[in-house]
């Protein structure tokens, strides 16, 4: 299938997204500062909306020089999308799952054209 | 390539951000179109679901045949609402990840007049059965599960007892899709056998269940009557485990994932050990017993670590005729959380205990590990026929259920789903 537009970038919240269904293939498209994502609504864990869950950033573990932990801190770097059904975390720039990247949501090529935000919808079997 | 001409606004459909508000049939959209996949099978069941019942915890506390408690629990909720008399221990609040999993705090989703549509729990399990493609749901209680560790005897007795008659009088006549098991007041063996009698003969109440969070040796000889009862029924005896942050050793665990991971096993463990060790399987051959929410792997752990340990020490163990795995083999587990990382080692698992006929698929919805009932389809290693057997079959034969479809078609139920969105 051709692009299809989704939007305007200006309409997305940053960072943002938008999960559209077109002709039955579910896709999420991201926003994180100038730069757009896109990827298919399905987990790779049970196939659940992994697109409409939380935005959050990545949580990491404040360790020490001397190797001793003042606890967990978010991330001012990375930030994840996570799937509500049972909270699998993906790196919205590389939609990798932060503990096994092998494990990762499928990616649908996105552009920025004259304003509108365009996915690239693969053709359905 | 770009398209000459953009498609129209409206052929495409925005998906809303899933939040603790979102409608049950929107959250399990995709395990809807999952359930094409095996919309032809007899009977699909889900053996242990969940009633997050702080939602209806006034009409719980209303049916109280006690004044004393009741009066006290109408005031508490007057001043802080809550859950009185719950005994709710503390870091229970981090089950749904901080937000990251919301059905795990709900559901507040918006439902219709009850007076047209039913009790408003009666409606969101219809939507979840009907989502999901399911037959029949057998629900257990949330915060409940941890009334084992109450003090107070006589609040976990009289709690029993009105939980049991809103599920058997209030909820279960509404649809004959859901039904429940009694909650047996573990705690105080003379009420359980009252339950056991009150409820032996009701047909929506397919079974009893010990919530396993506990410190009570279930081998103990005041409990023997009360299997004898449970056994006359034909019904089974089931296991719940869940979670418990206050157990000396758990509180050595600085994260809930850790305390979650060990002690849904910890106390089924303790007692399937005292079970098997003790020789309940030859003193009640006929009572079925069902063993739920600790995943799967724990079971060949534990078969092997008895077998073991019988051979040397069977002075200690001088009731079994057979090895403990022989025992554990004749039981029946439920499937959730399914352990699905390393497919070989869960292959392994399910032939360990025969799964194609002992096990029973669960969901746990609307808990933050649920599996749908793809979690069991996908699987590349099971038949079809283990398949069936699992997510419906097996269920039949252990809670005495017929066999017969009550489920709408698959399709149909996505249908439906499109004209909400239309
Ligand atoms: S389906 Fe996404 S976390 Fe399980």
């Amino acid at each position: 299938m051709p692009d299809v537009i989704v939007g305007k970038a200006a309409d997305f919240a940053d960072p943002g997204r938008k999960v559209v269904d077109i002709s039955g293939t579910e896709i999420g498209v991201f926003r994180l500062g100038d730069e757009f994502y896109a990827y298919h609504n399905i987990c790779p864990h049970l196939d659940g909306p992994a697109c409409q869950g939380k935005i959050l950033p990545l949580a990491t573990e404040a360790v020490c020089e001397d190797k001793s932990s003042t606890g967990r801190i978010y991330s001012k770097t990375q930030t994840n999308i996570i799937c509500p059904w049972h909270g699998f975390e993906f790196d919205i720039r590389t939609g990798r799952h932060p503990t096994d990247g092998n494990v990762r949501l499928r990616p649908v090529p996105v552009s920025v054209r004259d304003g509108d935000v365009y996915v690239n919808v693969p053709v359905r079997n | 390539m770009p398209l000459e001409t953009p498609p129209r606004a409206g052929s495409i459909r925005e998906l809303p951000e899933i939040t603790v508000a979102s409608d049950t049939r929107d959250y399990l959209a995709h395990a809807a179109k999952q359930a094409l996949k095996y919309d032809d099978y007899e009977l699909i069941v889900d053996i242990d679901a969940h009633l997050q019942e702080g939602g209806f915890w006034g009409e719980i506390i209303g049916l109280l045949e006690n004044d004393v408690l009741k009066q006290t629990a109408e005031e508490m909720m007057r001043g802080r609402g809550g859950m009185p008399l719950i005994n709710m221990q503390p870091g229970m609040s981090f089950q749904s990840l901080a937000g990251r999993v919301p059905h795990q705090s709900g559901p507040t989703e918006p439902t219709d007049d009850p007076a047209k549509a039913g009790h408003r729990f009666v409606q969101i399990v219809r939507r979840t059965i009907d989502t999901m493609g399911l037959d029949y749901q057998i629900i257990f209680p949330t915060s409940m599960l941890h009334l084992g560790m109450n003090p107070m005897e006589d609040i976990e007795i009289y709690l029993a007892r009105a939980y049991c008659k809103w599920l058997a009088e209030v909820i279960i006549p509404q649809d004959k899709r859901i039904i429940g098991l009694a909650y047996l007041p573990f705690n105080t063996p003379s009420e359980c056998e009252k339950l056991v009698k009150q409820y032996g003969d009701n047909p929506g109440i397919v079974g009893f269940t010990i919530c396993a969070v506990r410190h009570k040796p279930v081998h103990a000889n005041q409990y023997m009557r009360l299997y004898s009862m449970i056994q006359e029924t034909g019904k089974p005896l089931v296991f719940h485990a869940g979670p418990h942050w206050d157990d000396p050793s758990f509180s050595q665990l600085n994260r809930f994932i850790s305390m979650h991971a060990l002690s849904f096993v910890h106390y089924n463990l303790i007692h399937m050990t005292n079970w098997i060790i003790n020789a309940m399987p030859e003193r009640f051959p006929k009572l079925k017993t069902v063993w739920v929410e600790s995943g799967l792997a724990w079971i060949p752990f534990l078969m092997q670590r008895l077998d073991h340990e019988v051979m040397m020490r069977q002075s200690e163990a001088p009731g079994l005729k057979r090895l403990p795995s022989e025992y554990m083999k004749e039981m029946f587990f439920s499937s959730q959380p399914m352990e699905r990382n390393n497919l070989e080692l869960l292959q392994a698992t399910m032939k360990s205990f025969n799964a194609e006929t002992q096990l029973l698929y669960s969901s746990d919805w609307p808990h933050w590990d649920f599996d749908p009932p793809s979690s069991v389809t996908t699987l590349p290693f099971l038949s079809d026929q283990a398949k069936r057997n699992i997510l419906g079959l097996n269920a039949a034969r252990v809670f005495n259920l017929p066999v017969k479809r009550l489920r709408p078609r698959a399709a149909e139920v996505l249908a439906r789903m499109n004209e909400r969105h239309t």
